[in-house]
């Protein structure tokens, strides 16, 4: 969007005399531009502006006012007095020493996902360019199904895989001689677990890396690459300067997709962890906030943990698309 | 440029947001008392549920008999979801009941919260009420009012296998000691077996060691309570009740994070010696391939014969805050939680009565009630009776701390010394 409009404002900015003596930033420009054109671009705005607001600034204002009151369900049902404590519900949070390693393990257990995930979908991506087509269709209609299965039955089919007794990989491990798995619990072990939740996580999102960077690889002309052919470049070579700049937006794209998909995780760890893990050694934010929030009725403190999250996310996002910026790409 | 405009629209925002509160809604008790129209009733649905269904049915067309103009509509909602709820209930008094069926460790909160009706005089008024077991009353009491009635009572005790006691020529253990000491030979014999199986998370298997060692969860100190999980007896009952959790009996990689249920699913597939049960437990038992191998005792104290107090759970009856028929819905649940009709959810559901004489009188005819009856009579203890306990549940405060404990990540000292705090924390935050 902002693309778009800062281009249309570049189109109108050059009839202007004053603008085009010096170079004007987009910024500069839109602002001059929509002086000029008045209420016009906001009343082609306004039904998704209206909507957009209605489904997400009205939650998100609610999210952060709740957050600043001690918000109980006490308070809720008109039993107890609503009090305005400011950034009390904050403080308590950072006071916390239990908010920071559930703050660590989120961001540690949402990188290794976002990672794995798009190391083994762009690498099954790749690989299904020079597959032959039956085996590429194959690999896709498993690999969506995978997509298509819901988390919380996902959860539940990969725990009665791994479970101790009964499981099948316990099983299987055991009949080749790796004795020392009859009945190992692989929930016990803090990382072991997160490792069980992440596979299971990767497996039903790598489908929708691996759809679009096939697409996106797809869409590269043949074109280019036999021109980059002829001038001589190997093979690795292409890849990274021919193809990898081109795949760059749909990179960009599906890495944001991860970031947020996977720090949102829910169901999993609620399920596989059975809502935390022994003495929540497995608790990610938003199970805390779940916990916090509705099962413990503490209201205005989840709502705290879900500003703190919204706001990491921007900033992660932010800073990952200046980043992409600063190389010169834009979306 | 750009984020000083939005420092300024956010700071607007800031400012209209400090103008107006978040939304609450208006749940005063309702002023009107009205002898005519519909009683909504929520109760639990269960696993078996055409038994329940029946008596509840029987009960109304009673009602409805004795009282002209009065129709009673009975729902069934699931336990798992109650929380939500009772929760939108409390919010929308338009869309709650008149009676509902609820979890003694939930009343606390809900009572917090405004969504339960006083119900002491109804109590006083009401004849039967005095055969009520006055430890299980208690459990409805907050700040010197009841809030329900106690419609039956869950209580737990030491299931074991009489076979395999038998074959090592070991008796059934007379004290928290012999618990050990008999789980840890059995298991020696089988390795296969779990001495005995309890878990990090059954909290309510862990309580009797904790009460029957001198200890406390918390005692109310002038308003507020405090946590007595660090006192010396406190820790001896957890540690004892810990040492089940180690390689030569229950290993924590399998029972570390074990419920209550998961424990006695362990015994009942015949993995186990012991477990700690209730005596809602008792019907699946004698229905699985161990039936004809296992006794009940009560779980032992510290000294042989004495009994350890046991978690007196179990399901209330009470009347909604926003009720407009009081009166008419406190007589409903005096039919329902009423001799006549314990008796026969006894009989159809198997659960234990509240009243001391119908307790006496179910026992007599049926023996395998005895120790779960004799655990009772022992006397019974209880969570503290506060809105807090459900946060400090939600939190896993109580059972984190065992857990932490078993798999060695803290020692008894660490753990039962945060764990205190932690409770206090939440106890000061009311």
């Amino acid at each position: 969007m902002t693309a778009l409009t800062s281009a249309k404002a570049d189109v109108s900015g050059t009839q202007s005399p004053k603008q085009s003596r010096k170079p004007t930033t987009a910024g500069a420009s839109r602002r001059r531009a929509l002086g000029k054109r008045g209420l016009e671009p906001w009343f082609y705005l306004a039904p998704a502006f209206i909507v957009l607001i209605a489904l997400l600034g009205y939650p998100i204002f609610q999210l952060i006012n709740v957050s600043l009151y001690d918000y109980r369900q006490a308070q809720v049902s008109g039993k107890a007095p609503l009090q305005f404590t400011g950034l009390e519900n904050y403080q308590k949070l950072v006071a916390d020493p239990e908010f920071w390693s559930v703050l660590g393990n989120t961001v540690l257990f949402a990188g290794a996902c976002v990672v794995l995930t798009l190391l083994v979908g762009t690498s099954l991506a790749v690989l299904a360019t020079r597959l032959r087509p039956w085996v590429r269709t194959a690999l896709f209609v498993v690999s969506l199904g995978a997509w298509a299965t819901p988390a919380v039955t996902g959860s539940a089919v990969w725990l009665f895989l791994f479970d101790p007794t009964l499981g099948l990989v316990n099983k299987a491990l055991v009949s080749i001689g790796l004795t020392q798995f009859n009945g190992y619990s692989w929930t016990y072990d803090k990382w072991s677990a997160f490792g069980l939740v992440a596979s299971e996580v990767v497996w039903c999102s790598f489908p929708f890396v691996l759809v679009t960077v096939y697409a996106g690889i797809q869409a590269i002309s043949t074109e280019v690459i036999e021109a980059a052919r002829l001038d001589g470049a190997s093979m690795p070579r292409i890849a990274r300067s021919i193809m990898l700049p081109m795949l760059r937006p749909i990179v960009m794209v599906v890495t944001i997709q991860s970031i947020i998909w996977n720090f949102k995780i829910f169901s999993q760890i609620y399920i596989m962890t059975n809502g935390g893990g022994i003495a929540g050694q497995n608790l990610v934010l938003n199970v805390y906030g779940y916990q916090q929030a509705f099962a413990a009725s503490l209201y205005g403190l989840g709502s705290a943990l879900g500003v703190i999250m919204t706001a990491l996310l921007m900033i992660v996002t932010l800073v990952y698309l200046r980043i992409l910026k600063r190389t010169g790409e834009v979306l | 440029m750009k984020i000083a405009r939005s420092a300024a629209a956010f700071a607007l925002a800031a400012l209209a947001l400090t103008a107006c509160a978040p939304p609450t809604s208006n749940n005063a008790a309702s002023s009107s008392d009205e002898k005519s129209g519909t009683i909504r009733v929520w109760l639990f649905s269960e696993v078996n549920q055409d038994p329940k269904s029946a008596v509840v049915k029987a009960a109304v067309s009673d009602f409805e008999a004795s009282h002209n103009g009065v129709k009673v509509d009975v729902q069934y909602i699931p336990v798992d979801s109650r929380a939500e709820r009772f929760k939108a209930a409390f919010n929308d008094p338009s869309s709650a009941p008149d009676v509902a069926e609820f979890g003694n460790t939930d009343l606390a909160s809900y009572v917090a919260s405004g969504g339960l009706s006083d119900m002491t005089a109804d109590i006083k008024a009401w004849d039967e009420s005095k055969d009520l077991d006055s430890k299980i009353l208690a459990t409805t009491d907050v700040g010197g009012k009841n809030y329900g009635v106690p419609w039956y009572v869950g209580v737990r005790a030491l299931y074991y296998r009489t076979d395999l006691l038998q074959k090592l020529g070991l008796e059934a253990p007379k004290t928290l000691a012999d618990v050990e000491t008999v789980a840890r030979a059995v298991r020696a014999a089988n390795p296969d077996m779990l001495g005995i199986s309890v878990g990090g998370a059954a909290q309510f298997s862990a309580m009797p060691y904790l009460w029957a060692n001198g200890g406390t969860i918390a005692t109310k100190k002038g308003g507020t309570f405090v946590s007595g999980l660090d006192s010396a007896g406190s820790r001896d009952g957890i540690s004892a009740y810990a040492r089940l959790l180690k390689n030569d009996i229950c290993p924590p990689q399998t029972c570390a994070e074990f419920g209550g249920n998961a424990s006695v699913q362990q015994f009942i597939a015949g993995k186990s010696a012991m477990t700690i049960g209730g005596d809602f437990n008792y019907k699946a038992v004698a229905a699985s391939a161990v039936k004809d191998k296992f006794a009940v005792v009560p779980v032992p104290g510290n000294t042989a014969g004495s009994i350890a107090p046991a978690f007196a759970g179990g399901n209330n009856l009470g009347v909604f805050n926003s009720s407009k028929h009081h009166t008419l819905a406190a007589e409903f649940v005096e039919l329902l939680a009423g001799k006549k009709y314990q008796q026969k959810m006894f009989d159809a559901m198997g659960n234990l009565p509240t009243f001391s004489d119908v307790q006496k009188s179910v026992a007599a005819s049926n023996p395998q009630l005895d120790p779960f009856i004799k655990t009772l009579a022992a006397g019974t203890n209880f969570v503290p009776v506060t809105e807090t306990w459900s946060t400090i549940d939600a939190q896993g405060i109580f059972t984190g701390m065992y857990q932490k404990i078993v798999t060695g990540k803290a020692d008894v000292n660490t753990a039962t010394g945060d764990a205190a705090a932690a409770m206090n924390k939440v106890f000061g935050s009311k």
